[in-house]
């Protein structure tokens, strides 16, 4: 896989020394890129060219380089994870883009997601969301016999459709609002779908959606940024699905007052 | 020291059962007395956490991702094995334990394996009650697909995501208790030792990587499950940050590890094309149903394959080695995963690689399409020829595959016995973190199934046994000195290491490392190549210490010092793999050692002579080990050859 079409890059990298920092776009110029390396390989090689020359590396978060871990976060050229549709960064190749090119790559931006260093942010206000209900309640050992519930084939798979949801925050950073709605939807869904999920399944919607608007992420207005963005394709039908839930959720607590 | 295996006598299907009933109970009330400490949060650590939580001990959690959720059980493609007996097809707990018993090459411990393959059953009902999504038939009921080393159709699964969403069950019932209130989570911390008091585990010491502090965390057990080692090797389909440094810590804290030369190589994984690669992706073993295996007979076929001259389709059906159908003609390309990989290796070495500058076979579909028609082949592996597409560009309807064998999984862990407790009282290795299930191979779809045994099933009755033996607040606090020693060298090494400030980065050395223990260590073995490796990993050793450059400084984000701790403990360990592997002079599963083979070419066993796990322990630095045997005595399965002619 010897290529003769090697790629000189001008990498324009947000660089941001903690929260407090204000941060600024830095320029690299970087060259001998193969087409084969993938975005975090080229990365790879700008931060051991950074160590050699005595500067500081930059700090991004990526793990299984597969797709599936959700770690990777970066705004290429606007848009989430590059231009890619249903791609996650590490998943992205350099030979998606042509020599010469000028490539800007930004942390995800969102008030939830205060940047903590250069690429890096934190999302850890998605696994309080999760922590509030998006869960079903069910000790280790109480479960009875798997198929004493059958599932129809088709709702299983939809709730696949919606459980596939990697937790990686393309949706909050590609929506002008910063909304979270798409993956509190996903999880919403997944467990709303299955027969397993009922008996939670308004109070899962009410508290996922208070605990989201407690963590500062803005309101959904429905232009569907996130599903294009989303590297999994998760559907914003879930979102219409979870307001359901959730109107059903606080009219039933009206009732009751 | 001697090993007590623990394991309870009596009839092999009624040991758990009297166990359970005979180790000691922690009365309700004085669960929340007890603090539990787990590191690591994937299948192992995530279902011990949340199950503990719910039975009232006071919890904390663990991991260096920003989320439980991020551990690398997500990227678990194929499934999980239980032994429902679904399919009507003759499945049994009995014949799950002698298909695993017998795929790990017998080098496993019976009574580890049985009880696993009886708490699998459980698992399956326990994570559909969560609303894991397994596949299911038109009538609503789970499917099953069939798997390596099986002759029954016993795997569940969730498209080519099962991992992910065992993992998501998992994190969801840690999630809920963590919103109770019963357990703390503690995401970006590295544990970089743990603390011991008058010998037992008394707590950990954890790097937070965003601040670079160290923090101090006391607790009555500690739970490692922080998986395996294959990063050692550089290249492996194991995610960037997995590493073994809570382990090997341990380890040098007087755990002992176990069979650290057996590891498996996964033989259906993208090739490595470039030096800046950073790791290597699996591509399913289901492809292999309906993929040919080959490459060309003769050289000159390969060079102008090679320099592009000719393409895989312009090479005649008389000009094309398929070496699997031919060697194997009983299993074909289906062969297991060990023998597969080895036979790659043959032909490459051999000089018949199908690409310039490094080692690939074809697996080549045409004769499926050809047969079954593309919309078939897409609707059974439609998303894997996406993967491959994505990241080589080509596509795999029209040209073969090109794969080779990849680092994957390591059976080898800490030594634990049958309660999962190390050698240290109050530690316990959970999950791919010990050696206990899976012997010398591990049978694919097997590793959830552990994971998960250990942290719903096993863990939360043996822990107990330990916990009402040292009673109730009998653990020292943070304040004791152990923990300001131990901090104490933390320091004295971090700082160690930022100061060398040489010419190599973390990863031109860790790339050495991994290379020679892959040369030596990897799919084939000899006494010679294993001593040559030794040297060879005794100098980058020396070559870390003077000559690495580890910039920046301990008191901020730094995740080149991190790597460079992991590195400075898989160099550690690398050596003692090549030892383990020198050690047995044998051919067992993922062991192969060319010097102990069939005249044919097979995998030569000495059951006479190695029929016990290695446990290693350390001696101190700059002193061999010393290995301590725990016999497998084989009390019901009999030991055969494996034959797949």
């Amino acid at each position: 896989m010897a290529s003769n079409t090697s790629l000189s890059l001008t990498l324009k990298i947000w660089r941001q020394n903690g929260p407090n920092d204000k941060g600024k776009i830095v320029t690299y110029p970087i060259s001998d890129i193969s087409p084969e390396m993938s975005f975090l390989e080229m990365f790879d090689v700008l931060n051991d060219q950074l160590i050699k020359k005595g500067e500081d590396p930059i700090a991004f978060d990526h793990d299984c380089r597969e797709g599936i871990c959700g770690a990777c976060s970066m705004m290429i050229n606007g848009q989430a994870h590059g231009p890619h549709r249903r791609t996650t960064t590490c998943q992205l190749h350099m030979r998606s883009f042509k020599d010469g090119d000028t490539i800007y790559v930004e942390p995800w931006r969102a008030a939830a997601f205060p940047v903590v260093k250069d690429l890096v942010v934190d999302r850890e206000a998605f696994d309080r969301i999760l922590q509030s209900g998006g869960y079903i309640s069910v000790n280790t050992g109480n479960a009875q016999d798997a198929n004493e519930m059958p599932i129809a084939n088709e709702i299983a798979e939809n709730a696949m459709d919606a459980a596939e949801c990697i937790g990686c925050g393309a949706c909050v950073a590609s929506c002008k609002n910063a909304s979270a709605m798409l993956f509190v939807s996903a999880k919403a869904s997944h467990l709303a779908y299955l027969p397993q999920g009922q008996p939670e399944r308004n109070r899962r919607a009410q508290m996922m959606v208070n605990q989201m608007d407690e963590e500062g992420f803005g309101n959904c207005t429905n232009t569907g940024a996130c599903e294009v963005q989303c590297p999994k394709g998760i559907s914003i039908k879930n979102i219409s699905r979870m307001n359901a839930d959730f109107l059903r959720s606080t009219i039933a607590s009206e009732t009751e007052i | 020291m001697k090993l007590d295996s623990k394991v309870p006598e009596g009839p092999l299907a009624d040991k758990w059962t009297n166990h359970k009933f005979n180790l000691k109970l922690v009365n309700p009330a004085n669960k929340r007395k007890y603090h539990i400490i787990v590191v690591g949060t994937g299948l192992a650590g995530a279902s011990a956490a949340a199950s503990l939580a719910e039975l009232g001990y006071n919890v904390s959690t663990f991991c260096f991702q920003d989320s439980p959720r991020r551990a690398h059980s997500i990227a678990a493609q194929g499934g999980i094995n239980a032994a429902k007996n679904y399919q009507n097809d003759g499945d049994s707990v009995y014949r799950l334990f002698y298909d695993t018993i017998k795929g790990g090459d017998y080098r496993s411990r019976e009574a580890n394996t049985h009880r696993l393959a009886e708490v699998s059953v459980n698992i399956i009902d326990q994570c559909v009650a969560q609303g894991v999504p397994f596949a299911r038939e038109y009538g609503g009921y789970l499917a099953n697909r069939s798997f390596g080393g099986a002759q029954v159709s016993r795997t569940f699964y969730a498209r080519g995501q099962t991992g992910q969403q065992l993992l998501l069950g998992a994190y969801g019932a840690l999630n809920r208790q963590i919103g109770l209130g019963n357990v703390q989570s503690y995401n970006r911390r590295e544990m970089l030792d743990i603390v011991k008091v008058d010998g037992r585990a008394c707590g950990i010491i954890v790097k937070n990587l965003i601040t670079g502090e160290l923090e101090r965390h006391a607790g009555d057990a500690v739970l490692l499950c922080t998986g395996g080692y294959g990063n050692a090797y550089f290249l492996s389909t194991n995610a960037m940050n997995s590493n073994a440094t809570a382990a090997w810590r341990a380890h040098k804290k007087g755990a002992l590890f176990a069979n650290p030369c057996y590891v498996q190589i996964h033989p259906t994984c993208i090739p490595v094309h470039g030096d800046y690669q950073s790791k290597l992706t699996l591509m399913s073993e289901s492809l292999r149903n309906d993929g040919r295996v080959w490459v060309p007979r003769d050289k000159a076929t390969v060079e102008k394959l090679q320099q592009g001259q000719i393409k895989a389709a312009d090479i005649p059906e008389a000009d094309r080695f398929y070496y699997l159908e031919e060697k194997y003609p009983a299993f074909g390309n289906l062969v297991p995963r060990d023998v597969a990989s080895r036979n790659a290796k043959y032909v490459t070495d051999d000089g018949l690689s199908v690409i310039p500058d490094g080692e690939a076979v074809f697996l080549d579909f045409t004769d499926a399409i050809n047969r079954l028609g593309k919309d078939t082949i897409a609707a059974r592996y439609g998303n894997l020829f996406e993967m491959y597409q994505r990241i080589t560009d080509d596509n795999p309807y029209q040209v073969p595959m090109k794969i080779f064998p990849a680092v994957h999984y390591t059976m080898g862990g800490l030594w634990v016995d049958y309660n999962l407790m190390t050698t240290v009282p109050g530690l316990y290795a959970l999950g791919e973190a010990n050696f206990s299930d899976h012997g010398a191979n591990r049978l694919g779809a097997s590793a959830l199934m552990q994971g998960l045994a250990d942290g719903y099933f096993v863990i939360p009755f043996t822990v107990g046994d330990y916990l009402a033996e040292i009673g109730p607040g009998n653990t020292p606090g943070t304040d004791h000195p152990a923990f300001q020693e131990v901090e104490q060298s933390i320091q004295a090494h971090t700082q160690q290491l930022l100061g060398i400030n040489g010419s190599k980065t973390v990863d031109d050395i860790h790339k050495k490392l991994g290379k020679a223990i892959w040369d030596h260590c990897g799919m084939a073995r000899t006494a010679d190549g294993l001593r040559e490796g030794i040297e060879k990993i005794k100098g980058i050793k020396e070559e870390f210490w003077n000559d690495v450059r580890v910039p920046g400084n301990d008191n901020e984000i730094n995740f080149e010092l991190q790597k460079a701790w992991r590195v400075a403990d898989f160099i550690e360990l690398g050596e003692l793999m090549c030892r383990d592997a020198y050690n047995r002079n044998e051919s067992c599963g993922g062991h192969f050692r060319e010097d102990f083979q069939t005249p044919e070419g097979e995998a030569l066993r000495n059951d006479a002579e190695y029929a016990y796990a290695a446990a290693w322990e350390w001696k101190g630095d700059d002193q061999p080990h010393e290995m301590i045997k725990e016999d497998l005595n084989f009390e019901f399965v009999e030991l055969k050859t494996r034959s797949y002619k």
